[in-house]
């Protein structure tokens, strides 16, 4: 069911959680709302479920206005950071509550309840522990049930916040790819809220990147990685060296190109767009290595260029050829940069220009 | 692995003069009094107790104590929980005086309760000829006794709620809704499940308060043997007329049956409160990796 999201805003005393925002999630998409915490995107989610009411706009469900239904009422799945399980209830008895509550009329027989539940178990593949209690389980299985029952009432959207967010690193990323099947499996839409940058673009079909309760940008995940709409964006995604046109003189090219002389504009770059050299390369700039960080398969290596520190991620490999030590004069080379002008216009340069 | 650090009695220092310390302190306090009050009664021959703590009197003032007890705690389980429920859930002004209210019968000499409340449900008291022209009689009868023990009781069940209620968190009432339940269903399957070890605690302390009091009942009560005296002042009249023997031999019934029934209740909480982490340590829970299959994972 498609969910559509017109101009809502949301204030918690003088804090603007959500500003005039606006958004539609089409049928069956996996989105990721993601941003840093606070910028209203767990707030966004609960409006979605109904659990909080927006202070202005609509939500409307498969085109149906919902903003003011119950949250009983919505038919969502809602799965929580912390589960949320019932702690007296067996693992049979979680995933069965949905059913269980139903008036008596659209309640199915205990024998249909019983077939739902283990088929739901053996779906997140846990049947093995209907009878244990929440306390009995780690965390990943404890996610795991929250999900199987959220998806008990086959619900029509899938709601998630920050749900892998208590998990180890390990445990996080199978649950991941597992999410992303069940998505398929289910034909369901689902939304599920992020600050991890890495998570949201390998799960998503679409990432939503949220800023101070407005909406960044919204692309795939590719999208949102090499064409940044916004500096906001441009930060948020992954690791980036920003070039102020002043501190360099062969940057002057970019304030020419610029729509707005004198304005001012800002360079971002990469760690990984950036060529590093021991011999001179034509159009490079000379720095001196501070540190290099030998991170799993990658090597980061920290240059001083006039005072600045500048980042730069090579292969082990590269690295290796290159005999990279503190200390060592290199010569390094941006590939590629993305320039935004500086002041009052926040919208990006039309260009992106290869430099030097 | 490391068995010197096992010896060890870990971090917390003092847990043998602590122990030493709580020994000897509930020996002295309780254990010594109490098991010099059953010596004390080996005094008596066995048909003689027997006679006296099965004495027609003896009989109904057990039945009016603990009955009397029961009740008010009964009716302090019920509307305690409301209260504790209204007090941590519901801003409203007022609230912190309502708070404070709550401890007032814990403060009170409970001797100007009974008074209090015999005033004022006497048949020319202001509450007692209202409720005389309905026909019902509150003070001088055993329905006196509860309505002293009632007040004497309030805070035990508002007073271990509260914490428990204010402990609940928000999210599961919330994933509850999501999967359909109304507020009831949501109260009575998933609220009311957690917070009923603690209930059941406040009941237990108000009903064992009950049994102890003495200060406020006397005074509503009317004290008439057979129908409205309760086994404290059968103890006390007892002590009056020097046979203390008698007297000591009613205690240790009451201390008989107030302890089985107590460890009843305890068992029942120690059931409630434990039937959902019974740990078993041979499924000890992991994360294992590669538990969860993965199609087509990327490395």
């Amino acid at each position: 069911m498609s969910i559509e999201i017109r101009n809502i805003s949301k204030r918690f005393g003088n804090f603007v959680a959500l500003d005039n925002l606006s958004l539609d999630i089409p049928t069956g998409e996996l989105v990721a709302l993601l941003g840093p915490s606070g910028c209203g995107k767990t707030t966004l989610l609960r409006i979605i479920a109904g659990m909080e009411s927006p202070d202005g706009g609509n939500v409307l469900f498969g085109g149906e206005e919902a903003t003011h239904v119950h949250a009983r009422e919505r038919q969502v799945g809602f799965v929580f950071q912390h589960y949320a399980l019932f702690r007296h209830m067996s693992v049979f008895e979680n995933v069965a509550f949905g059913l269980r509550v139903r008036p008596r009329k659209g309640r199915p027989p205990e024998a249909e309840i019983r077939d739902r539940v283990m088929n739901l178990l053996k779906l997140v593949q846990l049947d093995w522990l209907a009878n244990r209690y929440p306390s009995q389980l780690s965390g990943g299985q404890r996610q795991r049930i929250a999900l199987a029952r959220a998806l008990a009432v086959e619900p029509k959207v899938l709601l998630l916040d920050e749900p892998f967010g208590a998990l180890d690193t390990k445990v996080r990323k199978e649950l991941r790819r597992w999410l992303r099947r069940l998505h398929d499996e289910m034909h369901i839409s689902s939304v599920f809220v992020t600050h991890d940058q890495e998570e949201a673009l390998e799960v998503a079909d679409r990432v939503v990147v949220m800023n101070r309760g407005r909406i960044e940008q919204i692309g795939s995940p590719d999208e949102v990685y090499s064409s940044p709409a916004s500096p906001f964006v441009y930060q948020f995604l992954g690791n980036v060296n920003v070039f102020h046109h002043r501190m360099h003189g062969c940057w002057a090219e970019v304030e020419r190109e610029g729509e707005a002389p004198g304005a001012g504009s800002i360079a971002f770059v990469r760690p990984h767009d950036i060529d590093l050299d021991a011999a001179p390369i034509s159009g490079g700039m000379k720095a001196v290595v501070s540190h290099v960080h030998r991170i799993g398969p990658l090597v980061r290596v920290e240059l001083e260029h006039e005072a600045e520190t500048i980042e730069v991620e090579l292969t082990r490999e590269r690295a290796a050829n290159l005999e990279l030590s503190s200390g060592r004069t290199v010569w390094f080379k941006p590939r590629q940069a993305k320039v935004f002008p500086t002041g009052p216009t926040t919208a990006p340069a039309t260009k992106q220009p290869f430099l030097f | 692995m490391f068995p010197a650090a096992a010896k060890r009695d870990g971090v917390l220092p003092g847990f043998r003069l602590g122990l030493g310390y709580t020994l000897t302190y509930l020996t002295l306090l309780v254990l010594i009094p109490l098991a010099g009050m059953i010596l004390f009664t080996g005094q008596m021959s066995w048909s003689d107790f027997w006679a006296t703590a099965s004495s027609e009197r003896a009989l109904a003032s057990y039945r009016v104590t603990f009955g009397a007890s029961l009740g008010a705690a009964a009716v302090n389980a019920l509307f305690g929980l409301i209260v504790a429920w209204v007090l941590v859930r519901y801003p409203f002004p007022g609230k912190r005086f309502v708070d404070a209210l709550v401890d007032l019968p814990f403060a009170l000499p409970t001797a100007v309760a009974g008074i209090t409340l015999a005033t004022l449900y006497a048949q020319n008291g202001w509450i007692g000829q209202h409720l005389a022209k309905l026909g019902v009689q509150v003070a001088f009868t055993p329905l006196g006794i509860v309505v002293a023990l009632i007040f004497v009781t309030l805070p035990f069940v508002v007073r271990t709620l509260q914490p428990v209620i204010e402990d609940i968190e928000a999210e599961v009432e919330e994933a509850a809704a999501t999967l359909g339940a109304t507020r009831w269903q949501t109260f009575t399957r998933v609220l009311l499940p957690g917070i009923f070890p603690a209930w059941l605690t406040g009941f237990t302390l108000a009903f064992s308060r009950a049994i102890g009091e003495f200060g406020s009942v006397i005074f509503i009560a009317g004290n008439m043997p057979l129908i409205s005296e309760i086994t404290p002042l059968l103890i006390i009249s007892k002590l009056e007329q020097y046979d203390i023997l008698g007297a000591t031999a009613l205690a240790v019934v009451m201390l008989v049956i107030s302890f089985v029934m107590l460890l009843v209740i305890n068992l029942l909480q120690w059931w409630a409160a434990n039937r959902h982490t019974k740990s078993r340590d041979e499924d000890a829970p992991a994360d294992a990796p590669g538990a969860i299959a993965i199609a087509g994972g990327r490395p």
